[in-house]
């Protein structure tokens, strides 16, 4: 069941919009806001409420790259794996963060904190390596800079 | 030349300030922001308008180059037939390498609005849409606080300055996939569909969004115009160096002393641009390549330093401008692992609508891994080099895999000796 507020959110969404699947991302992305993901259960309700079939809704969410359909941590860990950071020696500074989580990427670490996604080039090449924590934009990084980083997300 | 001359032939970035925070519409307005849209609204005709920026010589800065007063001619005269017609912002920005339209946006997104608004009054369109990444939050925030403000002062909205003209812009954050950057899979994605290339014709133009005409542009194309129609076509002509009109926004980044981004005139040479601009490669290493207009871009060699960045130029000697976005390759980097890096993005980012391009980069992309691995084969070169003939314009539904091509067939020829080399010892001698 889709709450109050995320039907009222959809619904000024829809105002104005051409029809119900222009704003099908906005609508998952809404809901993801407040679920941290997009369960089966929940993808059912969105596409019922914008008359759209599951499936319709499910070959977008899956497509595209920021809609999650497993359950993530509390912070998203974006690390780009774009050419500048891997020229800066993104490799070895991203070894230590995995070791640091415990995780590889994909994975949640066993207290929720964080999940880790490669992602592709975030524009920060003038400040590579560069990793984002949910949106916050982080550049110039070092091993001890990601201890520090991680350290205030904790 | 005096300094007031001096900023004049930076307009893209001169107001800017110092502290990174964004120019306010007052502040915009003071640096003779949204003249450029009173001029155009008040004195001329939208196809005067189109006339203006086509003899400008202004060409796309999303990576193609092609000329912008023509591809707004190509928008049909507003008949009353489609109940909107629509003006894009391609602020996608996501070619590996590339910064350039986020620094703009940040700094000065009333600009990107400006340029917006009136290459919607030469369409007579009475939409917009700034397709923004899903990375660039500050400029969303300062977008959407750019389109409040213009709102508020009557550039935006109904009858605007009462010149009878109206154009309502919507910010549209997209969800990644590198692909939304090409035009007609970036229409797809507004429309709520998967992000996969349209086949042309119909042009866009004509049939774009909701089978209605659309015009999509790049941000920092947009962004130019407002200094177009506010100065003339023959003060834009004359900041550049070259035939193509204009300041460009050239960006540095890898192993140099001083990576960054710079608005300089079309047509300046790599050289000038990594040595005075960039501060050179860092000590101790010498300059190998050069990927001069992002990751989809062939590589040039040290010989090509006195190259012309302007689209001709770059091509002439081998590779494209593209998004003007340089990615230098050092002498201690591996030139197999960096191409590797290259198609393993591409690879990811297909969006597996055609067979050449699904099938070929994943290939591609592991074959390269198992030589930087030290698993290579000899005839794997040889593999690699019918991938770039098979994955060429023609073979392919849109430019994604040409595009993944062209740093592997110039690399190939370029580094051959380091790929050689990689699979004669079975390990990577970088590492």
């Amino acid at each position: 069941m889709l709450s109050e507020d995320e039907r009222m959110e959809i619904l000024k969404e829809l105002e104005g919009a051409e029809d119900a699947p222009s704003i099908a991302m906005e609508a998952l992305r809404i809901v993801q806001g407040r679920r941290g993901y997009i369960s089966d259960e929940t993808l059912c309700d969105i596409a019922a409420f914008l008359n759209m079939t599951p499936h319709e809704l499910d070959s977008l969410a899956t497509f595209y790259s920021f809609i999650f359909r497993k359950p993530v941590g509390r912070h998203v860990i974006y690390v780009c794996d774009g050419v500048t950071c891997w020229v800066m020696g993104h490799e070895s500074i991203f070894e230590h963060l995995k070791q640091r989580l415990g995780i590889n990427w994909g994975e949640t670490t066993e207290d929720g904190s964080f999940t880790l996604l490669p992602v592709s080039c975030i524009g920060a090449c003038d400040h590579a390596p560069a990793i984002m924590i949910d949106s916050t934009l982080y550049g110039d990084l070092s091993k001890e800079k990601i201890d520090e980083i991680l350290k205030e997300h904790r | 030349m005096s300094t007031q001359e001096r900023s004049r032939k930076k307009p893209l970035t001169r107001a800017m300030r110092s502290d990174g925070e964004p120019l306010g519409i007052k502040e915009y307005e003071m640096s003779g922001g949204y003249e450029g849209l009173g001029k155009a609204l008040r004195d001329m005709s939208p196809h005067d308008v189109i006339e203006e920026v086509t003899a400008s010589n202004l060409r796309g800065r999303g990576g193609a180059g092609f000329p912008t007063g023509m591809k707004w001619s190509a928008v049909p005269p507003d008949d009353g037939s489609a109940p909107h017609r629509y003006v894009i912002s391609n602020s996608d920005e996501m070619e590996p390498g590339a910064f350039k339209d986020r620094i703009l946006m940040e700094g000065n997104p009333h600009q990107l609005v400006e340029g917006l608004i009136i290459a919607g009054y030469a369409t007579q369109s009475d939409r917009g849409y700034i397709f923004l990444r899903w990375a660039y939050g500050r400029s969303a925030q300062r977008l959407k606080r750019a389109i409040e403000e213009a709102y508020g002062a009557g550039y935006l909205g109904h009858n605007i300055l009462n010149s009878g003209y109206s154009l309502d812009i919507y910010l549209h954050i997209s969800a990644g996939r590198y692909i939304c950057g090409e035009e007609t899979a970036l229409l797809n994605s507004i429309e709520g569909k998967r992000a996969i290339p349209r086949g042309r014709p119909p042009f866009p133009q004509v049939c774009g969004l909701w089978g209605r005409p659309a015009v999509v542009n790049n941000a920092e194309t947009l962004s130019n115009v407002p200094h177009i129609i506010r100065n003339g076509a023959d003060w834009y002509r004359a900041l550049s160096l070259s035939a193509d009109g204009g300041t460009k926004m050239y960006a540095v980044s890898g192993k140099v002393k001083n990576p960054g981004a710079w608005e300089l005139p079309m047509g300046i040479t790599m050289r000038e641009l990594l040595y005075d601009h960039a501060g050179g490669i860092k000590e101790g290493l010498k300059l190998k390549g050069i990927i001069p207009g992002g990751a989809s871009t062939d590589f040039l060699l040290e010989e090509h330093l006195d190259t012309a960045m302007d689209y001709d130029s770059v091509q002439k000697a081998g590779s494209r401008l593209g998004t003007g976005t340089m990615i230098i390759l050092d002498d201690k980097t591996c030139p197999v692992g960096m191409v590797h890096n290259l198609e393993r993005f591409f690879s990811r980012e297909s969006c597996g609508w055609c067979t050449p391009c699904r099938e070929g980069l994943p290939w591609v992309e592991k074959m390269l891994r198992a030589i930087e691995n030290g698993q290579g084969h000899h005839e794997d070169i040889e593999i690699l080099e019918e991938h770039t003939r098979l994955l060429r314009p023609g073979n392919t539904f849109c430019v994604h895999a040409p595009g993944a091509m062209e740093p592997l067939q110039s690399a190939l020829k370029f580094f051959r000796a380091d790929f050689e080399q990689h699979i004669e010892e079975g390990r990577c001698p970088y590492k």
